[in-house]
């Protein structure tokens, strides 16, 4: 049993549940792990051999942890309370001196969540790839990839140490990597996929640098051990290992400023983007605020930084959102947009933690939905993906538009839709906290009623704006059953959570939970939001009922700048790349010149000195004779005159 | 202990395998290769076999001792004897050379008027000196191996080399042979402070770490033995005939080179340097640890604007090699260890570079330019997939073996100093940006016209990287068998110069054991 | 009679065997003038074999005899080569050796 009761507990500090031995059904915890990552190692090195077959068995091992998920899930609720957090130790991974980090799982109720939205959205998102990339020759290597990405998330998930949590990390974000330059003939799509990692990477730095201030603070990385002592840390130590966690937060999750790569990550194929850069993946940063937060409690300091991050990324995104004219990308704006709601609420501490959880989940059901439908929409499109040349969709893909138009009421919040009863917890929790931010956050909720509704006018509403060779059609029903699915999924997700799986006292052992007063009444609060979505709403229906035009307006400087995304390329480019290039090249010329140079001209010298010296040798051979005598009488005088024995 | 001696008898191994291979009749082009790599995999089941003898918990500081006297007179014996971090090393070798052989099978063609019995011979006699040179326990026997092991290299490159391979091979030799000279004085120096002190003169590894020496004259000396070990294991600013050296060899000797001779460098570190020079190294330390972080940085960035892959490689390693030195002069077991494992999974790594690149640049006429090459993907993918695996392996991603080693070389330095550690954890961001745009370059986009009509990667080349790529994952999954061995080492080592890790802040939560 | 004498003797025939390798031409002079200077250490030698009393000195100069009987074979071997095709025994002709 890791963790004891003995324990002096902080003040303020959730109360840690102990982890108790994986028996029964929980046993086999690392077969979760094991099955996506059999089917990876099967598809990759199998060749060509598993073509055939191959995707199916992706999709088989996936489906078969999400049922194992489901049966843990089942035995957790069937526990008591206290007894809902499995530790399971599988070896010893590095040991060195007083450093002992083992290869060791850990479920819990944060953890249970997480694994059932990755393995239940990832099986559907294999079953929508059935179909989705059917005429790919390379779909074998897609979902070898994928069950790749699956089996890292679930490590990431379960780890119960920071170091084995960066392993998972590092896996998601290879396979990011992979899946992004899934299609690398396309140069665009090779260089998306380098940026990602390579802003990851600086991200990682952040938890590279987070684990060793752990460790050199507390001694040990593995989180209950670490979260035990960090009442007793003091401040400063635990305000740098919360920004150095948000660094790292910042680059898996795409938050400012290391946002820039979320936008280009689209290249990669639709399932993709729906299960690794909306769903799952990039909510990453939350999962490793949420799981910090004895660390975060306290730092107060930290935890502002945590907001102020998530409300820039916030209005960041969703500005980009209202004014990208691709579907995939304006759908990435929002996503950006959402994860800042969740990165803002983490930083609210022990009001907002579970609140970002319940919003993550919520989020990764309907922004799922949302992708899937909008890979529908392109695959049905011949790959166009300008939402400028969609329109009267409606009329085409009936089931499509109904389960995105699910996916749309649940994201701007409509009641029972399930992004109502989440969005609306982080605007409650924002506004007990702070007025500022709470007005921002429902200010970001009315322009996500903006630019969704501008969306859902441009793809599926209006005059057809088709390309000639484009001849619209459903797409088949491996791709629509898991819209439909995920589409009922947007509706119940939310009041399924709030109140038949009560994911507040659920999550409340792992993340602790307050309430304060609200400023203004719940129900007039939510009024308010409301009606602030709705004038979202109709200011884009106002402007967008008309007719869209094929090329895009000139539009005003902040539209402008939002196609840009806000010029975040240009901005690294200045600050960062440009400056790589002239100091690599810098580099480049010293070695050249300065280092090899005097390496060079120390030997040229030599060489020199011995051309000069070399015409001693005339080939006289007397001459030598008498240099001889010249140089021995020389030494005889020495020694005469030195007096040596 | 066992009664055979094993490491005489792995020196033997390919010594007479060499012989054999030179004894072979001229005309017959296969049979040299066949035996050469026959006697490499009977030195790795018998390396194999002594190291599943090896006692972790032993108490005595080597094992598999042997001594026979060589040069009485001057207290000079044939001492050999491994501790875990001689015999990891001991295993690399004898894991590469296999390797080597099978991925040089074509590296010389017959009629090309250079001899393939050569080729495969010098290997040999390589490893016979790489194992001598990392079970030496006699510090004299240590630098006659040292030296020695330059001759087949020479000629290695001078022989079997690219088209400026004189030009390199020189280069690496007057570098390589300024080093030995120092050290070989400070070695003097070094035998006169045994005779000052033990009446009688003496090399013997144990009698000269229980010198008592006077700090000044450790300071003179360690000056001597760290520029030939920075010169071999490049530090800045030793560094230049290692691009070279990389350029102009053919991929095998490029990764016996970097991957296991260059280790000859950080070994001497740990091994000669710290016991023996506690005090030097104690003084030197801020100084190293200065040249470590600006190799580290430097090599990554000049590497980042490499036109040519193989001194792209070369400055790589040089980066690598700049955590490596990191790791032993901040005095903690976790930098200490770090190092170590690194060393050996920075010569996998090497391995499977240079060999995928090797691979690579056969098939477009040997050229090593990188805009030769484009879109390698989409012809060769299996080529491509381990060409990634090497660049990923190189830029140390967790769940690989370098992840562990350069981890615990940077956890070793925050403990003691935290802004070095911040410098040099950079490192990683820029190692990504050169790995990914070269992989970016070569593979990615539409083939190039030298791409174009690619063949893939057959059996035996897939059988060279094969082990390499499952040794990297197992020892990145799977760490133990190599930290077992080295932890006693490296905290015996430390123990020598006399530092203990620095404590945590908040003492660690006692554990139970989890189930 | 002591020691000096020999001693003075033996530089005198040092330094005429000196001069005479580097002021004459003819090859077989200056080999006789450096026999001469062997024969002038030979001397030495055997000169302070006798005032240490022992026969180490005696055993060099034995020595120096063969080598320069050895010496003589080759050296005149060389003149003899160098004479056939050169016509000349002067040692400043043949050059070549040089940078």
């Amino acid at each position: 049993m890791i963790g004891n009761g003995a324990v002096v507990l902080a003040e303020g500090a959730p109360s840690l549940q102990p982890l108790t031995a994986a028996t029964g059904v929980f046993g086999y915890l690392w077969i979760l792990i094991a099955l996506p990552l059999f089917g990876a190692a099967v598809l990759l090195l199998g060749g060509r051999r598993t073509n055939k077959w191959g995707p199916y068995l992706g999709v088989l091992t996936v489906s078969l942890a999400a049922i194992y998920a489901i049966i843990l899930l089942v035995s957790l609720m069937g526990r008591p309370a206290e007894e809902r957090a499995i530790g399971q130790t599988l070896f010893e991974w590095v040991f060195v001196g007083g450093f002992s980090v083992p290869v060791a799982l850990q479920l819990d109720q944060l953890s249970m969540v997480f694994v059932l939205l990755i393995t239940i959205v990832g099986s559907l998102i294999h079953v929508y790839s059935l179909g989705y990339m059917e005429h790919d020759p390379d779909r074998r290597r897609f979902f070898g990839f994928l069950n790749l990405f699956i089996a890292s998330m679930l490590l990431l998930v379960l780890a119960d140490n920071y170091l084995l949590l960066y392993v998972g990390w590092e896996g998601v974000g290879l396979a990011s990597y992979l899946l992004i330059g899934f299609w690398q003939w396309k140069p665009s799509a090779a260089a998306a996929a380098k940026k990602a990692f390579i802003m990851n990477r600086v991200g990682d730095v952040g938890l590279s640098l987070a684990i060793m201030l752990i460790f050199v603070t507390f001694g040990t990385v593995t989180f209950d051990s670490v979260f035990a002592a960090a009442g007793e840390a003091n401040e400063s130590t635990l305000t740098w290992i919360g920004l150095l966690l948000l660094l790292a937060a910042c680059g898996k999750s795409a938050q400012f400023p290391l946002q820039a790569w979320l936008l280009d990550a689209m290249e990669g194929p639709t399932p993709v983007s729906a299960l690794i850069h909306a769903a799952t993946m990039v909510t990453a940063g939350v999962y490793l605020i949420v799981r910090s937060n004895p660390i975060y409690d306290g730092t107060a300091f930290a935890l502002t930084a945590v907001v102020i991050i998530g409300v820039i990324t916030m209005f960041m995104g969703a500005i980009i959102g209202s004014a990208k004219d691709d579907i995939k990308k304006a759908l990435a704006g929002s996503t950006m947009s959402q994860i800042g709601y969740m990165v803002l609420a983490a930083g609210l501490g022990p009001i907002g933690y579970v609140f970002a959880i319940f919003h993550l989940l919520t989020h990764g059901v309907f922004k799922a939905n949302l992708f899937l439908g909008a890979g529908s929409v392109i695959h049905g499109m011949n790959d166009e993906q300008d939402m400028r040349r969609y329109g009267a969709l409606r009329t085409v893909m009936v089931i499509t538009w109904i389960t995105f138009m699910c996916g749309y009421l649940a994201i701007i919040g409509i009641p029972p839709f399930s992004g109502f009863f989440s969005k609306d917890d982080i605007i409650h929790a924002a506004f007990e906290q702070n007025l500022l931010v709470g007005v921002c956050t429902m200010l970001a909720a009315g322009i996500t009623g903006f630019y969704m509704t501008r969306m859902v006018i441009m793809t599926f509403f209006g005059k057809a704006r088709w390309p000639d060779d484009a001849h619209p059609h459903e797409s088949k029903p491996v791709m629509t059953i898991p819209l439909i699915i995920l589409g009922i999924g947007s509706v119940v997700t939310g009041a399924a959570l709030l109140y038949w799986g009560n994911i507040e006292s659920w999550l409340e052992p792992v993340t602790g939970i307050e309430e304060k007063p609200l400023p203004i009444p719940a129900i007039i609060l939510e009024g308010i939001t409301l009606a602030v979505v709705l004038i979202g709403v109709a200011i884009a229906i106002a402007k967008y009922r008309k007719e869209v035009p094929v090329e895009a307006p000139k539009g005003n400087l902040l539209t402008v700048a939002a196609r840009n995304s806000l010029y975040d390329d240009a901005i690294n480019d200045a600050l960062v790349v440009k400056p790589t290039y002239v100091l690599s090249d810098g580099s480049v010329f010293v070695d050249d010149r300065i280092i090899d140079g005097t390496v060079e001209g120390s030997a040229r010298f030599v060489g020199g000195l011995g051309s000069r010296l070399r015409r001693l040798q005339s080939g006289f051979a007397r001459s030598y004779a008498l240099l001889m005598v010249a140089g021995a009488v020389i030494v005889v005088a020495i020694l005469y005159l030195a007096r040596l024995p | 202990m066992t009664s055979l001696p094993w490491l005489t008898i792995l020196m033997v191994v390919p010594l007479v395998g060499s012989i054999i291979v030179m004894l072979l009749p001229r005309d017959r082009d296969v049979l040299p290769k066949q035996v050469a790599l026959g006697f490499a995999l009977l030195t790795l089941v018998l390396t194999v076999v002594m190291g599943l003898q090896f006692d972790a918990d032993a108490t005595a500081p080597f094992q598999f001792v042997e001594s026979y006297p060589w040069i009485p007179a001057l207290g000079i014996s044939f001492s050999v004897g491994v501790d875990g971090i001689g015999l990891v090393l001991v295993a690399l070798a004898a894991t590469l050379v296999p390797v080597v052989i099978l991925a040089g099978w074509n590296d010389v063609m017959p009629g090309s008027g250079r001899s393939v019995k050569g080729y495969f011979a010098l290997i040999l006699i390589l490893q016979t000196l790489m194992i001598g040179v990392f079970a030496a326990t006699d510090v004299f026997l240590f630098y006659v191996f040292f030296e020695v092991m330059l001759i087949p290299i020479y000629f290695l490159i001078g022989r079997y080399g690219g088209a400026d391979r004189s030009y390199a091979a020189v280069k690496f030799l007057i570098y390589s042979l300024v080093g030995g000279l120092l050290m070989l004085a400070a070695l003097i120096g070094l035998y006169v402070v045994s005779v000052q002190q033990l009446g009688q003169g003496t090399f013997d590894f144990a009698a000269l770490v229980g010198l008592d020496i006077d700090p000044n004259t450790q300071k003179i000396l360690f000056v001597g033995f760290f520029i030939a070990f920075a010169i071999k294991a490049p530090l800045w600013p030793f560094h230049t005939w290692l691009p070279d050296a990389a350029k102009e060899s053919t991929p095998a000797t490029a990764v016996l080179l970097i991957g296991v001779l260059d280790k000859v460098g950080t070994f001497g570190m740990i091994r000669y340097l710290l016991p023996i020079f506690p005090a030097a190294s104690e003084f030197y330390a801020p100084l190293v640890v200065a040249l470590a972080v600006i190799g580290i940085l430097y090599g990554a960035l000049v590497a980042f604007g490499q036109k040519d892959m193989k001194r792209l490689f070369a400055y790589s390693s040089m980066s690598h090699f700049g955590f490596i030195a990191l790791g032993i002069f901040v005095f903690t077991t976790w930098g200490l260890s770090g190092s170590t494992f690194y060393m050996i999974a920075h010569g996998l790594s090497t391995a499977a570079i240079f060999l995928a690149a090797g691979f690579l640049m056969n098939r477009a006429g040997g050229s090593s330019l990188i805009s030769t090459y484009g879109g390698v993907n989409k012809v060769a993918p299996v080529l491509a997939g381990f060409f990634l695996f090497a660049a990923l392996s190189a830029l140390a991603l967790p769940g690989l073996a370098s992840f562990i080693g350069e981890f615990l070389v940077l956890l070793g330095t925050f403990a003691v100093n935290v802004p070095v550690a911040v410098i040099a954890t950079l490192g990683i961001v820029i190692t990504a940006g050169y790995a990914l745009k070269l992989y970016q370059k070569v593979a990615t986009g539409p083939p190039s016209p030298a791409v174009e009509g690619m063949s893939d990667l057959r059996g035996r080349e897939i059988t060279t990287l094969a082990p390499i790529v499952f040794l990297t994952i197992l020892l990145g999954v799977f760490p133990a068998p190599v930290l077992n061995v080295i932890n006693p080492a490296v905290e015996r080592t430390l123990e020598v110069v006399g530092v203990t890790d620095p404590p945590s802040v908040i003492p660690p939560i006692v554990q139970g054991s989890a189930p | 009679m002591s020691v000096e004498n020999y001693i003075v003797l033996a530089c005198v025939l040092f330094t005429l065997g000196a001069i005479g390798v580097l002021v004459r031409r003819n090859a077989i002079v200056v080999f006789m003038s450096i026999e001469l200077m062997l024969n002038a250490a030979n001397l030495a030698f055997v000169a302070f074999a006798r005032m240490n009393g022992n026969l180490d000195g005696q055993v060099i100069a034995f020595f120096v005899m063969v080598v320069a009987a050895a010496e003589v074979v080759v050296g005149l071997a060389i003149i003899v080569t160098v004479y056939r095709s050169r016509r000349s025994a002067s040692i400043d002709e043949p050059n070549l050796l040089k940078y």
